[in-house]
Order: structure tokens, then C-alpha cells, then sequence
């Protein structure tokens, strides 16, 4: 009953930020570009939330996500502008496809462990990129022309069903037993859980939302290149998750939202983005090894505060 | 005659070149409790990750309830159910002691992922189950009351009991215990004693049991089998074992015996 | 003989991967840690070499020598700042904390000098030689001798000198070297130094072989040679000359039948199908994690 009541207070609160939003928007508030800030913090925070399920979650260390973005970005692309598809259609391809995508890719580098499955990962990101840059009928290397279809609308709803999916996966036996995988699999193993299917059914889900985030991201711009989805692409979706906070789905969101901020701001200084990036990330892995947040959530935070108020 | 519920069939497994394990015969009926000894190195450990399946024997077979269990995944054995405790505590430690024993009900649990994240009638009625279940095993074991602390803040002994309350949320018939007591003083294993003695009452349970602590194993075990350079070398009860010359070697060295 | 020329050309890419992949493999041998940022300590030592030859006008020799020093400096440097503090971190820390070194220096390097790319001075005498009808330039031949020579050096200083040992000895067990008196830190910092100054000795001989560097010419070169030392059995240098051969060997025939588009992804198909079948590569061995 609690838990209920809280869930209908974010879901207030969520609509209300999308309502006042929309309302700028559409008065004219906020400008094209701030519009275009709001549609790529959306963007990031979905994938840096796909993200989170695989690693934070899942302890499964995976620097390949750009490449699961890649095949939703290109098939939602595929959809609308070779098949001329509705653009939701597109979305809901992206999403089947790059999921699919994830279990061909999960399948057998989810044996892998440690340093083994992140290679394995970026190899098959690599190897999907190549794909792309390979098949003329997307274009190649001078990429493929998408129109813009990306709204507010869509990359808020996006998030907030990214969010619900994964929270409510966390927050079961299943979301569970992935999480004894990352404590220790052995003992995971020893207690019943079937580690090779939660390892890849977190990383499905993983890649379906990547897809999805793939498809907004494509119709948010004029084009679509593979070299867009490279490692560092990859290594971006990484800062977001680790700097948040390992296994904190609110820690990789704030991470996501002020990142890509900083970001749009030093768009005109990309090394010196580059550099911040990097020199930040070494700082907080020496220092704060868990991230910003640790496993806290953000609601943990208010509770622990609250605590310590009455004891005080 | 008590039934059968374990059998080791002259199983053996190899490291290389090494022999770690050989010739290993043993049964269990159904409610025994039955201790492993032998010196350091003796291939107590061993033997308990081939019954789980962690390794698999080269040689010889497994057979549990008169199926064979060789070469399942661990995963799989626990399924059938046998459940295990870890000598070097293997708890999920940055998570809440709650739900390491909601982690072993899992798979008795049945709602599916796509119940749980569309919030359906048998994720909610799932979960309570799981949670009223966790919860009355840790009543069991006195652990009710740090229910939402992190399992690694637990104290030494607390954490040596939420292992054993989270096999048995497992839901084994057979319960294998690493060195239950390492670790622990004379009163907490006295107190360990008696709890085992009372979950293998309450849930009828086969227990085997790895244990250094000679008073331990001595007091509780109705038989012993005995282990020393990855070879049986006795079989018996506790009376037996005690005054075994074999036994008496192994754990103190030739010079005494003679 | 076509094909013994394209054979020739393979085992030249292969020499040069070679040398950044024993970097990779006795790091990982010693501390369990990607070290990211060799490739870059590779692009590094590429534009050392080119400083001397331009600005200091030394000859290849020398300059192979300066880019060794330096970059041997430059890796006990990032160990020293960046990885010793992780070595009892998790295993994603420890492999964050790679990436951003390897990222910080691919930007600073472009944050003073831009992303152009520079061209490689000419410095070894170019000739074409034919053996078996084959044309191999002499600076091919050049190239090998010094690759060798080099190996040989690493194969001595591991098997024959007093901190090879020692380095042997902390890849087995850091714990039983330190308490038998071994200094872990400088031992740890030398196979850095080393590592470094083969990745910096591969920089220049890349630059003199394809003449063409730029700030991120480290990256792919940096993840080839670490998909080498995997495929030979990370830990183990005999497997990283080895994989750096087959790798460079295989490239060089996939762009000679005319996919060389699909180039670079042959050497991560090859790294997907050694982790799949075979994770401990060539000379590994398989460990168990002790339960």
C-alpha cells in the first residue's frame, strides 16, 4: 500500500514536469535549443538507465552499449525513411531488434567475467559499427539521412517507461537474483539462481531500451553516421553509470542530466570536454571507487536524513 | 531400514595431474546427520563442490533421490534440492540481510519477469509470499531484528547463521555444511548445536556436515566418515572413529601411534 | 610470389603489434589490469621519435632510443598517479580508471597540438631487395631485425636478470614475493617501465613504416595488440609475440583478397572467437576461481 502511493506520488510529479515543460515549449518559453537539451538529456539518461540494469545491477561490465544504440538508431531509421513506416513503429522495431541483437551478443560473451566480457563487448561493438560502415544501403560511411521526428513528447515518455520497466525489474525476485550475481556468483549459483539466463535477460533489457534510445536519437538529428556510435560513445554511457553510482538508478540519472549539461555547454570545446570527462572520472574512481551515489538511490538519501534529524 | 537419499559412487576428480579426490564411497538416508572429517587438504571441500556441482567428478557418479546429479550446474542441483554453506562466508554482502534469504527463495518463487515489471495481481501476491516465507526463516535463526541492515554489517556469528537460514530458504532436503562453527567460541557453538539439531526437526532435514571442531562433530553426528589425502579412510560411528588407529594417524602424525 | 610478399608485409603489422602487446600481457600478468593506455603510450612515443628526427635531427637509432627512456618514464608515471591506488579496487574501478588515463592523454595531446596528423620523416634507406621474387624494401628488413633484437633483450631481461625474476615472481603470487623480500612497487613500476619503452620503441617504428601519426593513432594499434595478447594467452610473452604475428599475418591477407574494409573487424572477430572457445588463448593456462 505504501509502496503504491508512493509510486502514484512520482508519477504526479513526472506528469507535472512534462506538462510545464510542453507548456514552455509550446508558448515558446524555451527555444529550439533548449528543447534539443531537454531531448538529448532524455536520450542519455535512457541509456545511461540501460546501462545501469547491466552493470549496476547485474555486475556484468559491458563498454559496448553504443552498439545496441547503433542497431536501433539505423533500424528505426530503416523504418521510417526506406519503408516509410510511422515513426512509433520505428521505436517499437528499434527496441524488438536491438534486443534481439543483445541475446546474440549476451549469449555467448556472458560466459565471459571481468576484464574478458568488456573486451568481448567492445568487440562486438566494433563489429557492429563495421557492419554499418559496411552496408551501402544505410548509407556507409557518409551515414543516412533521418528526419526529425523526436519530440519532447517522445523522449519523455521514453524515459519515464525506461525508468518503470527497470525499477520494477530491480525491485523483484528477479531484479534479485541479478543482484546476487553481482554480490557473487558463486553463492548466487549455490542459492538456485540460473546466472547465465538473468545475465542475459538483464542484458536484453538492457539493449532493447539502448535501441530504443537508438531510435529518439536518430530522428533527433538530420543524420546518422556509424562513426557516431563508437567507443566513445560507449565510454560516454559508462561515465554516466559509473560516476553516478554503481547499482543507484538515480545516481546514473542525476549523472546523466548534469553531464550532458556540461556537455551542451563546452559543445564549442570538445577536448576540453574530453578532459574533464576523463580527469573527473579518474578522480572519483580513485576517491569514491563506488561513485557519487554508491547503491543509494536518491529516496535513501531523504530517509537517512530524516533518521538522523530525530535522533538529533 | 532407513531410505536412501544420497549416494557417492567411487567418485574422483583431477586437477591437472593431481588427484584431489579418489575412491570416494558414501551414502546418506533420509534424516541423518552426518559429519566429514579429516586434516587440512583432506578433499572435504572438494567433495562438497562436486556434490553441488561446482566441479565435476571425472570419475565415479553422483545420485540423489536415485537420479544421477553429475554434471548438472550448480544452479540445478540446489533446484533438486540440496543447499550449501560456504567455509570463507559467501554472503551477498552490500545487500540487506532480507534479502539474501529472499535471493535462495527465488527460485521456489513462481510470478514471471514480465508479472513483475507490468506490476500484475501475481507479482504482488509472489512477493508477499517470498517475504513472509524470508522472514519466518529468519525468526528461526533470531536474525528478524537486522532485517534492513546490509549482511556484511552483521557480527562474525550473525553472519555464520544468515548463511545457514539462507540455504534453508533454498528449500533443501539435504543441507550441507562447511565448517558451520570456524571461527566461533565455545558458547556460540553450543548455541549453533542446538539450532542445527532444531531446523533438522522442524524441516526434516539430511544434513552433512564439514567440521574441525572435534567436540562439535563428535556430539551431534550419528555417523562419520573420514577423509585424509583425498581417500576414505574410516567409516563409523562417532565410538568408532574416536578409537580408530587409522583416524588417530592422520590427525596426529605416525610418531604417536607408535 | 605474391602471397610471400604479403606475408612479409602481415609479419611487419605483426611485429608492431607484437611489440605493444608484451606491454599488455605482463602488465596484465602482474597487476590482473588492461592497461588502456598503452596504445596511447605507443602514440606517444610515435611523436617523441618524431620530435627528435625533426626538431633534434637525430637519426633512428637515437631517436628509437629517446621515445624508449621517455615513455618508460611516461608508464611509471601513469602507475604511479593512477593505478597503484587501485590495486586492491574492484575490478570495473580498476578498468574505469584505464580508459579515462587512456582518454585524458588522447585529449591533452590534441588540447596543445590539434588532431592533424603529421607526417613521418623519411630515416631508413629505402631500397627494394628481391628474394624469391619477392620485393621487400629494406626498411621491412630493418624493421624485423630491430623487433627482434628487442624481443630477445625482453626474453633476457625476464629469464636472466634479478628483476625478471622478481617480476616472474610477483606475477605468481605478489603476496609470497613481497615477504620474501621482494619490492612489489619497483617491481610493478619496471615491468611498466618496460611495457612502456617497447610500446614507445613500436610508436617510432610505426611512424617510420606507415609515416603517418596523429593523436589517435593509438587506439585501434592499442586494441589489436591487446586482442594479440589474448589470443596468445594473456600473461604469458612468447603468446604476445605469437598473437601479434597471426593477427598482423591475418589482417594483411583479408585486405589482400579485398575486403580490407572489413580489416579491423577480422581482428575482433578473432578476439570473439578466442574468448568463446578458447578464453586462456594459445599458451594460457585456465584458472579456477577457488570456492
Amino acid at each position: 500500500m505504501k509502496k503504491s502511493k508512493a509510486f502514484w506520488g512520482y508519477l504526479v510529479i513526472a506528469l507535472v514536469i512534462y506538462a510545464v515543460v510542453q507548456g514552455m515549449l509550446v508558448t515558446g518559453m524555451l527555444d529550439l535549443y533548449y528543447q534539443n537539451m531537454l531531448i538529448t538529456i532524455c536520450i542519455n539518461i535512457m541509456l545511461a538507465v540501460s546501462l545501469h540494469i547491466v552493470i549496476g545491477i547485474t555486475g556484468q561490465f559491458s563498454i559496448g552499449h553504443a552498439g545496441f544504440m547503433a542497431v536501433g538508431a539505423y533500424i528505426s531509421a530503416i523504418c521510417t525513411m526506406k519503408l516509410g513506416l510511422p515513426f512509433i513503429v520505428g521505436i517499437i522495431l528499434a527496441g524488438i531488434v536491438a534486443a534481439f541483437a543483445g541475446v546474440l551478443v549476451g549469449v555467448p560473451s556472458l560466459r565471459l567475467k571481468g576484464d574478458y566480457l568488456a573486451i568481448a563487448t567492445l568487440g562486438f561493438a566494433e563489429i557492429i559499427r563495421i557492419l554499418f560502415l559496411n552496408i551501402d544501403y544505410v548509407g556507409g560511411a557518409a551515414g543516412m539521412v533521418v528526419n526529425h521526428a523526436t519530440t519532447w513528447t517522445y523522449a519523455f515518455f521514453g524515459v519515464i517507461i525506461t525508468i518503470l520497466v527497470i525499477s520494477n525489474f530491480t525491485n523483484s525476485r528477479h531484479g534479485r537474483g541479478c543482484i546476487a550475481i553481482r554480490e557473487d556468483e558463486i553463492a548466487a549459483d549455490a542459492m538456485g539462481i540460473n546466472t547465465t539466463y538473468f545475465k542475459v535477460v538483464a542484458f536484453v533489457i538492457g539493449s532493447l531500451f539502448a535501441g530504443v534510445a537508438g531510435a529518439l536519437y536518430a530522428h533527433n538529428f538530420y543524420i546518422i553516421q556509424p562513426t557516431a556510435f563508437n567507443f566513445l560513445k560507449s565510454f560516454e554511457i559508462l561515465i554516466y553509470v559509473v560516476l553516478g553510482g554503481l547499482g543507484s538508478l538515480s545516481g546514473s540519472v542525476i549523472a546523466a542530466i548534469f553531464l550532458t549539461a556540461i556537455s551542451q555547454y563546452l559543445q564549442a570545446f570538445p577536448e576540453t570536454r574530453m578532459i574533464i570527462y576523463s580527469v573527473v572520472l579518474i578522480l572519483v574512481m580513485l576517491y569514491r571507487p563506488t561513485g557519487l551515489m554508491g547503491t543509494k538511490e536518491l529516496k535513501d538519501l531523504f530517509k537517512a536524513r530524516k533518521k538522523g534529524g530525530s535522533e538529533v | 531400514m532407513s531410505d536412501l537419499l544420497l549416494k557417492l559412487d567411487n567418485i574422483g576428480i583431477q586437477f591437472g595431474g593431481l588427484k584431489a579426490v579418489q575412491n570416494v564411497d558414501m551414502y546418506l538416508n533420509r534424516g541423518e546427520l552426518v559429519g566429514l572429517i579429516g586434516p587440512n587438504g583432506a578433499g572435504k571441500t572438494t567433495t562438497f563442490n562436486m556434490l553441488t556441482g561446482v566441479y565435476v567428478p571425472t570419475e565415479g557418479d553422483i545420485t540423489f533421490k536415485g537420479q544421477s546429479i553429475k554434471g548438472l550446474k550448480p544452479y540445478q542441483v540446489t533446484k533438486k534440492g540440496i543447499s550449501r554453506t560456504f567455509q570463507n562466508i559467501r554472503l551477498f554482502k552490500d545487500v540487506t540481510v532480507l534479502d539474501n534469504v529472499k535471493i535462495a527463495n527465488h527460485h521456489l518463487a513462481n510470478h514471471s519477469i514480465i508479472s513483475s515489471i507490468f506490476r500484475l495481481p501475481a507479482h504482488f501476491k509472489g512477493e508477499a509470499k517470498m517475504e513472509k516465507e524470508s522472514i519466518d526463516f529468519l525468526k528461526i535463526f533470531g536474525l528478524d531484528v537486522y532485517k534492513n541492515e546490509l549482511a556484511k554489517n552483521l557480527p562474525y556469528g550473525m553472519q555464520r547463521r544468515l548463511e545457514i537460514a539462507r540455504a534453508l530458504a533454498a528449500g533443501p532436503e539435504l543441507l550441507l555444511l562447511d565448517e558451520p562453527a570456524a571461527g566461533m567460541n565455545p558458547q556460540e557453538t553450543q548455541d549453533l548445536m542446538d539450532l542445527i539439531a532444531l531446523i533438522r526437526e522442524k524441516f526434516n532435514l539430511t544434513i552433512l556436515l564439514i567440521e574441525h571442531d572435534m567436540n562439535l562433530v563428535m556430539g551431534i553426528c550419528e555417523r562419520i566418515y573420514v577423509l585424509d589425502h583425498g581417500q576414505l579412510i574410516a567409516e563409523g560411528t562417532p565410538e568408532e572413529i574416536r578409537n580408530n588407529p587409522k583416524v588417530i594417524e592422520a590427525y596426529l602424525g605416525e610418531e604417536v601411534v607408535q | 610470389m605474391d602471397w610471400l610478399q604479403q606475408l612479409i608485409n602481415g609479419i611487419s603489422l605483426g611485429s608492431i603489434y607484437a611489440l605493444i602487446a608484451l606491454g599488455y600481457t605482463m602488465v596484465y600478468g602482474i597487476i590482473k589490469l588492461i592497461n588502456f593506455a598503452h596504445g596511447d603510450v605507443f602514440m606517444l612515443g610515435a611523436f617523441i621519435g618524431f620530435f627528435a628526427i625533426t626538431r633534434w635531427e637525430m637519426g633512428f637509432l637515437p631517436a628509437l632510443i629517446i621515445a624508449m627512456v621517455l615513455c618508460s618514464m611516461i608508464g611509471v608515471i601513469i602507475e604511479r598517479v593512477a593505478y597503484k591506488r587501485l590495486r586492491n579496487a574492484t575490478r570495473i574501478a580498476a578498468l574505469t580508471t584505464a580508459i579515462g588515463v587512456s582518454f585524458l592523454i588522447e585529449y591533452t595531446m590534441i588540447f596543445f597540438r590539434g588532431a592533424t596528423p603529421e607526417a613521418y620523416p623519411q630515416v631508413l634507406p629505402n631500397k627494394n631487395i628481391n628474394i624469391l621474387g619477392a620485393n621487400i624494401s629494406s626498411q621491412t628488413i630493418l624493421i624485423l631485425i630491430v623487433t627482434i633484437i628487442l624481443m630477445i633483450l625482453l626474453q633476457f631481461i625476464v629469464h636472466k636478470t634479478k628483476i625478471g625474476k622478481a617480476m616472474r615472481a610477483v606475477s605468481h603470487d605478489a603476496d609470497a614475493a613481497r615477504l620474501m623480500g621482494i619490492n612489489v612497487d619497483n617491481t610493478i613500476s619496471a615491468t611498466f617501465a618496460i611495457g612502456s619503452a617497447l610500446a614507445g620503441a613500436a610508436g617510432v617504428i610505426f611512424g617510420s613504416y606507415y609515416t603517418r601519426i596523429d593523436p589517435l593513432m593509438g587506439v585501434l594499434p592499442g586494441l589489436k595488440a591487446f586482442i594479440a595478447a589474448v589470443l596468445g594467452g594473456i600473461g604469458s610473452i612468447p603468446g604476445a609475440m605469437v598473437g601479434g604475428f597471426i593477427l598482423g599475418i591475418v589482417e594483411t591477407i583479408v585486405s589482400a583478397v579485398g575486403y580490407s574494409l572489413w580489416r579491423d573487424a577480422a581482428a575482433f572477430v578473432i578476439l570473439i572467437l578466442i574468448l568463446i572457445l578458447k578464453p586462456a588463448g594459445i599458451f594460457g593456462k585456465n584458472i579456477r576461481e577457488k570456492v
